[in-house]
């Protein structure tokens, strides 16, 4: 990951509440959550199954459900709920300019 | 350190020792090692997932997450090679070695394959179209093979057969079953009822011939048929292998363990002279008994768990008493133990209704029961099983053990039943575990049985599970409210639902959230549901949420296994015109499309679709949405008709083409494909639509509806028979309408139908029996008014980046170009 200051990946408005959209950081492929209780969510973007675009799940405020085989993934943590592996999650916010940024993993 | 212990088998037998382990406390470091590349799943339900009426995803027991979350090292597609006792090490087939303190063998079965000349292919396994069933592997390639082929021989009546057999006719036309011995069965039914049972296998379409050995697959490069001893040849391009099954006991026997038809164990399940090793489940034998069904396995994985963490160190197996149940939606079959009278004074009772397919006898030897069979009604099993497994003394009136005879039924009532006797043989459910987690404060039946799994097999044992729910709840069970919710999120039946969305005016997916929602929280598996409802209610005030949309819906195209779509433009009634094809063609092959296909419905697919291309592809085609992805109203198939064809009665096309052009787009709980066919030799598939009609002499048509041609086969109920067009139009739009409003989500229609009843259905419809009939009219009118082709939203994107992909280029499938 880049540096102390992470990645940003664009404005807030480019993701419709309730839905996300996916970006690449580093080369890997991010979906990014926008969830109608106003905050975001990341994890990685392809459904561990058989690869499923995340992005186009729908989603409530805990969970993304992939849109081929719907199996469902904590987005917060991006733990499956239905016996797959897990996504990757990364933690991401937005900033004053309504910038979406993934933060750099806090090293221990 | 904990003493080591490895299991080699991932499978029913082995897994569940090890959860009895850990029910106990553990206190050891756990290896598994797999043939297969999974997680542990229920091997019973394979029946199930052949017959389409269960998923994979249903059937698994533990998933990966819940090895590691136990510590547990698994290996999945890793077999074991070797076992050195002595060194007290395994070597898997890749030559590595574990060191274990404790083994525990639990390698199961593997299909027995008769050495029929032309089964195998020297050096390549199964001839291509032979199939054995025992794994998932197994199931997955069956179905897939299948469904692109029409005639399979299964060899094997017994259960596995039969089941196999059923399951099939999921997938292709024509099933026959071949059977070695006089009658189906033979191992648990006497020859009486075999007969019965053959009859009503045979009314559910599967042929059947017994007495038949199989002396040849036939086919050089592919199975085209078998070959009986007879001379007699079965055509067929599948066979599928049931022919019993043999210990997987190689491993054990190389490693100088004592094996006859199994490994031979003691009563604390110890292969025989080896103080650290043992065998579970079907590769076990134990008293000179090997078992082929999961309620021992259940009973031995407690000994040897009691026994390894020493929790009881006395416990001991001293064999099971088993029952038998055929997984046969429709066809009811039970036995246990002895199928006839062995000795001169042994009682036996047999009754017997061929008429009915109905046939139940037991035997009984000194006042107890040591055999049952019961074909056709199985209500008397618990009963039995009960009597048998244990030893009760039976009721003076023998018959009561076929019968209820008045006053209250005589079953076992939930109370008598032992703490520790088991309810649900399929999943080793024992009523104390049911009582436990009733008192945990899970009052549902279905609640329970998702918890327990118990009921989650065969079935049978569904009436017990409810009754001791009822019982431990003190008769205060509470409804299963989940399972009438329209749903899952919102906990309200469709009626409901939909008064309280109209008493509150919710015109929004968020707002029946926040309103109807205990707390509010949303539910990402609702919302598709209510969009589609909220839409049908409020048409043009409905506020579209576009999250609340599947991607189908946001996109308007079908989403595809690589994360493309599929784009299918509107061709009502199946009829085009030179231009038309033109100008598909050119865009095809302008935007190099990687498959044209025709569709089931008579249509153009352009398969291959990456999502930021769709806008610009409609706009070069310039034609409606035809509406391929979407929960609403698909298409209208048709036949030729009278104009060209020589049979044909009625304008089957126009009519189509009409129901096509009124009905487009129409959102419901589930698909409507509909047909219109010429006359009754139904070339448009009526019989099996939503909604089919049917021309038929004297200017009349009849329409069917509830019919389905997919996972499920159903023909349709005849609704009416009426003499003009427009009441076709009619009749086709008050049925819908009323399918949208009272199906639930996702019901479609061939279960909506039966579910409400044709007569019922018939009366509110046809006969306007309750006065719907105007209101129905109404609203449907109002749906058509408001229709607009989603295609034309493709100048602007609605949302930000509706378009924009959401794939990686190159990680996902590639599905093949033709
Ligand atoms: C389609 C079908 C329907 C059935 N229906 C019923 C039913 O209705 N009722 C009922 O009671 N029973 C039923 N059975 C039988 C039931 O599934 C078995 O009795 C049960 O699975 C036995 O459990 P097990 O652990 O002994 O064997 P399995 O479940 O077969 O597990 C053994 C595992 O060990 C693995 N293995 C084998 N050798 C090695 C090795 N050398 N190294 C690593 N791994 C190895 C195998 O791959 C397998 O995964 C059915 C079986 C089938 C196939
Ligand atoms: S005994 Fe088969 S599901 Fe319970």
């Amino acid at each position: 990951m880049n540096g102390l200051r992470g990645h940003r990946l664009g404005s807030l408005d480019e993701i419709p509440v309730g839905e996300g959209r996916t970006y690449t950081v580093d080369g890997e492929m991010v979906a990014v959550f926008r969830l109608r209780d106003g905050s975001v969510r990341a994890v990685s973007a392809l459904c561990p199954h058989r690869g499923g675009p995340l992005a186009d799940g729908q989603i409530d405020n805990t969970v993304v459900v992939c849109p081929m085989h719907l199996f469902v993934f904590d987005l917060a943590t991006g733990c499956s709920l239905s016996g797959q592996p897990d996504l990757t999650s990364f933690p991401v916010g937005v900033d004053a300019d309504r910038t979406i940024v993934i933060y750099p993993e806090v090293s221990p | 350190m904990a003493p080591r212990l490895v299991v080699i088998g991932n499978g029913m037998a082995g897994v569940r020792t090890v959860e009895e382990i850990l029910a106990r406390g553990g206190g050891f470091e756990i290896t598994v090692f797999g043939d297969e590349p999974y997680g542990n799943y229920n091997r019973i339900m394979l029946s199930n997932v052949l017959a389409g009426v269960q998923d994979e995803a249903g059937i698994f027991l533990n998933d990966l997450s819940w090895y590691a979350d136990n510590a547990i090292t698994l290996h999945t597609g890793t077999r074991i090679a070797r076992i050195d006792r002595f060194a007290k090490q395994v070597y898997a087939e890749d030559g590595s070695a574990t060191a274990y303190d404790k083994l525990i063998i639990a390698t199961g079965s593997r299909a027995f394959v008769p050495p029929i000349p032309g089964i195998h292919r020297p050096g390549r396994g199964y001839h291509q179209g032979v199939f054995a069933f025992r794994t998932l592997d197994d199931t997955r390639a069956m179905i897939r093979y299948a469904r692109e082929h029409e005639r399979a021989v299964v060899i094997g009546g017994g259960l596995l057969g039969l089941e196999a057999a059923r399951g099939l006719q999921n997938h292709l036309g024509h099933v026959t079953l071949v059977h070695a011995a006089g009658h189906l069965m033979n191992a648990q039914l006497d020859a009486q009822g075999g007969a019965i049972l053959r009859r009503s296998v045979e009314q559910l379409g599967i042929d059947i011939v017994t007495g038949a050995h199989t002396t040849e697959i036939l086919g050089k490069h592919e199975v085209t048929g078998v070959r009986l001893k007879d001379g007699r040849v079965l055509d067929c391009d599948v066979v599928v292998v049931a022919a019993g099954i043999r210990a997987n006991a190689t491993v054990a026997e190389t490693a100088g363990l004592v094996v006859e038809r199994g490994i031979v164990v003691d009563d604390q399940m110890r292969a025989q002279d080896e103080p650290d090793i043992y065998a579970v489940g079907e590769c076990a034998q134990h008293r000179g008994e090997t078992y082929g069904l999961v309620a021992p396995l259940w009973e031995q994985a407690k000994v040897l768990a009691d026994h390894l963490t020493g929790r009881d160190p006395h416990a001991a197996y001293h064999g099971s008493r088993v029952a038998t149940k055929l997984k046969v939606a429709g066809v009811d079959v039970a036995a246990m133990g002895v199928k006839e009278a062995e000795r001169d004074d042994d009682e036996t009772l047999v009754f017997s209704e061929p008429r009915k397919g109905i046939y139940k006898s037991v035997v009984i030897r000194d006042g107890r029961l040591i055999g049952a069979t019961l074909v056709g009604d199985v209500s008397k099993v618990a009963f039995l099983m009960q009597a048998f497994d244990r030893g009760l003394a039976l009721p003076e009136d023998r018959v009561e053990l076929m019968f209820d005879l008045g006053g209250p039924p005589a079953e076992v009532s939930a109370a008598e039943l032992a703490d520790d006797a088991q309810v649900c043989n399929c999943n080793g459910v024992s009523k104390a575990t049911i009582v436990q987690t009733v008192h945990g404060g899970c009052r549902t039946v279905s609640g329970v049985m998702d918890r327990t799994r118990a009921g989650k097999g065969c079935g049978t044992c569904k009436g017990l599970v409810q009754q001791i729910v009822e019982w431990a709840a003190g008769g205060e069970a509470e409804e299963d409210p989940g399972a009438s919710w329209y749903v899952p999120g919102v906990p309200m039946p469709k009626p409901e639902l939909m008064h309280a969305i109209r008493t509150h005016g919710l015109r929004s997916v968020s707002s029946v959230f926040a309103t109807l929602v205990p707390g509010g929280e949303e539910d990402a598996k609702s919302k598709m549901g209510l969009a589609s409802l909220l839409k049908m209610m409020w048409g043009a005030e409905y506020v579209d949420e576009r999250d609340a949309r599947f991607i189908n819906d946001r996109v308007h195209a079908n989403i595809q296994r690589d994360g493309t779509f599929s784009v299918v433009p509107q061709m009502k009634g199946g009829v085009t015109t030179p231009a038309q094809l033109r100008r598909i063609a050119e865009v095809a092959e302008r935007h190099d499309v990687p498959m044209v296909k025709l569709t089931g419905g008579q249509r153009i697919d352009l398969l291959g679709v990456p999502k930021e291309k769709l806008p610009q592809i409609w706009a070069e085609l310039d034609m409606p949405s035809g509406y391929a992805y979407g929960k609403s109203f698909r298409t209208v198939k048709t036949c030729v008709g009278s104009d060209y064809c020589r049979f044909g009665v009625g304008d089957s096309t126009a009519l189509g083409i009409a129901i096509e052009e009124r009905f487009q787009g129409i959102e419901g709980p589930g698909k409507m494909k509909l047909a219109v066919t010429g006359c009754p030799r139904n070339c448009a598939e009526a019989y099996v639509k939503d909604l089919g009609v049917v021309a038929v002499d004297g200017g009349r048509w009849e329409i069917y509806v509830g019919g389905a041609a997919g996972a499920h086969v159903r023909k349709g109920d005849l609704l009416a028979t009426v003499g003009s067009a427009d009441e076709v139009i009619t009749l086709t739009g008050r049925f819908l309408q009323y399918y949208r409003e009272n199906a639930n989500w996702l019901e479609r229609t061939y279960a909506f139908v039966p579910r409400v009843g044709i007569e019922h259905l018939r009366a509110i419809v046809v006969d306007d029996a309750e006065g719907l009939a105007a209101d129905l009219d109404a609203a449907m009118a109002a749906s058509v008014a408001g229709y607009r082709d989603p295609w034309k939203e493709r100048a602007e994107p609605v949302t930000p980046g509706q378009f924009r992909t959401s794939l990686p280029l190159v990680v996902l499938p590639q599905v093949p170009v033709r």
